[in-house]
């Protein structure tokens, strides 16, 4: 057992560390790629005409939402063994982000003034151009800021990454901690690396919700 | 699927042994963060400088460092560091409670603020001294406007603590876990599992909607009985305050 931080461990597990950060980069930028695409996706879908289709995407929704990301996350790599564990957790990260997505992108459009949909109706234009032309690029304008925010606390929970063996940060500092007993100083310095890369983006992200006038 | 369902039974027992676990680091987390919550929201309002930016300083340690490297920090680091262990149980406990207190300072902080200003004019014209004004007039109408951000945090909670199997407390997820060790139905034991989840996160969900109706018929704001059975609303969830 060794008494206080040892710098030396320190010095050998930071480059550990920022390797394992690149990996923790590509899945929060790919996880919120997902969330952003399929959140859109579940929105529309949820302003269906028919029950048959609202009532699914509804409970599918709330179920995912309500359950912890990382029993999915486990379960789906259990499930999946034998793709590469990266792949599954981008996916399980973005279907459980698209679902709490979704609700800004349903926000955001029913933000779009009802004249808008009867001016619409009144030019007969189809629904599709309806939806590409005139409603999303009201909607999705207002929507990017709380994007935003939920691209930070992916980034957050990639660490649940390592638990299915991605190679992210943690997962890089928990094996260096186990090889050489020098959790504190590969812990610490993980949650330096969180600290600095996170609050930045939250204070850009504040800025920008301010400019759009939230 | 029969096979695990049948050992699902016998093993109830310890099944209900790893829910009282998962249950109990809920209960306790959230107690915790909410008493944090409080005492740094309400510090976040403070006239002094120092005592504001303290909370600040606290609420953004506590938000950006992720909750896993919190808890395996606990856990793994401080017995290092300091030679002091804590229990699996108490690790989690401590965890979420820090960290989901720094979230619920911001809504302690937004709520207060979401209390119109006349409200406090009102309080101070009748001469009410500042712990008076707070208990009587203030955090009556601030509360009812918190519980639903609560409710997402609560359930937040409850969905972190998997996160215990990792530090080896014996949990719900544990538990399951081991039983599809044992019968090698994987998909039924992750499907039970998240079923598993969800009832708890519903009646939770419930449980905190009994509680928002009863905080506003105190304020003379009756509800219909339909709300109880509302879900909770993805859209106002802390989450957007670049949380998670």
């Amino acid at each position: 057992m060794n008494n206080g931080f040892d710098w030396d461990a320190a010095r050998d597990v930071l480059p550990l560390v920022l390797n394992g950060f690149r990996i923790t980069l590509l899945a929060t930028v790919l996880g919120t790629l997902v969330a952003a695409v399929l959140g859109l996706a579940i929105a529309v879908a949820g302003r269906a005409p028919t029950r048959f289709v609202t009532v699914p995407v509804r409970v599918v929704m709330e179920f995912i939402r309500s359950t912890p990301l990382l029993v999915q996350l486990v379960g789906a790599a259990a499930v999946f063994g034998s793709t590469e564990p990266l792949t599954v957790g981008i996916v399980v990260l973005g279907v459980h982000y698209a679902t709490y997505t979704s609700e800004v992108y349903r926000a955001g459009i029913d933000g779009v003034p009802k004249g808008q949909w009867e001016a619409c109706r009144a030019l007969s234009l189809p629904p599709r151009r309806t939806w590409q032309a005139v409603i999303l690029p009201q909607a999705v304008r207002s929507v990017l800021p709380a994007l935003g925010n939920y691209a930070i606390s992916m980034f957050k929970e990639t660490p649940f990454l390592a638990v299915i063996t991605v190679q992210e940060m943690v997962f890089e500092a928990r094996r260096y901690g186990a090889d050489h007993f020098a959790y504190t100083e590969a812990f610490t310095l993980a949650g330096l690396v969180f600290l600095v890369a996170s609050y930045p983006t939250s204070l850009l992200m504040r800025k920008l919700e301010k400019r759009l006038g939230h | 699927m029969s096979d695990f369902f049948s050992a699902f039974l016998d093993d109830l027992p310890q099944l209900r042994a790893g829910l009282w676990v998962t249950l109990e680091a809920t209960v306790l987390g959230s107690l915790l963060a909410l008493l944090l919550s409080f005492v740094l929201g309400l510090m976040a309002g403070s006239r002094l400088l120092v005592v504001r930016g303290v909370s600040r300083v606290v609420v953004e340690f506590f938000r950006g460092t992720s909750l896993y490297i919190q808890l395996f920090w606990l856990y793994y680091a401080m017995p290092q560091l300091t030679g002091y262990e804590l229990s699996p149980l108490l690790c989690g406990v401590v965890a979420f409670g820090l960290n989901y207190g720094a979230y619920g300072a911001e809504i302690v902080r937004g709520g207060v603020n979401s209390v119109p200003r006349a409200q406090w004019e009102a309080a101070v014209a009748l001469n009410m001294t500042p712990f008076h004004r707070m208990r009587k007039v203030i955090m009556p109408q601030a509360w009812v406007q918190m519980i639903p951000s609560f409710t997402n945090l609560l359930i937040q909670l409850l969905k972190c603590t998997p996160l215990l199997w990792l530090i080896s407390a014996a949990d719900l997820m544990t538990v399951v876990q081991q039983l599809r060790d044992r019968t090698g139905e994987t998909l039924t034991a992750y499907v039970t599992l998240l079923a598993l989840y969800f009832v708890l996160a519903y009646a939770l969900t419930l449980l905190m909607n009994l509680l928002e109706r009863h905080a506003k018929r105190r304020l003379g704001l009756g509800t219909g009985a339909g709300s109880l059975l509302r879900s909770r609303s993805a859209a106002t969830t802390v989450k957007a305050g670049g949380t998670g």
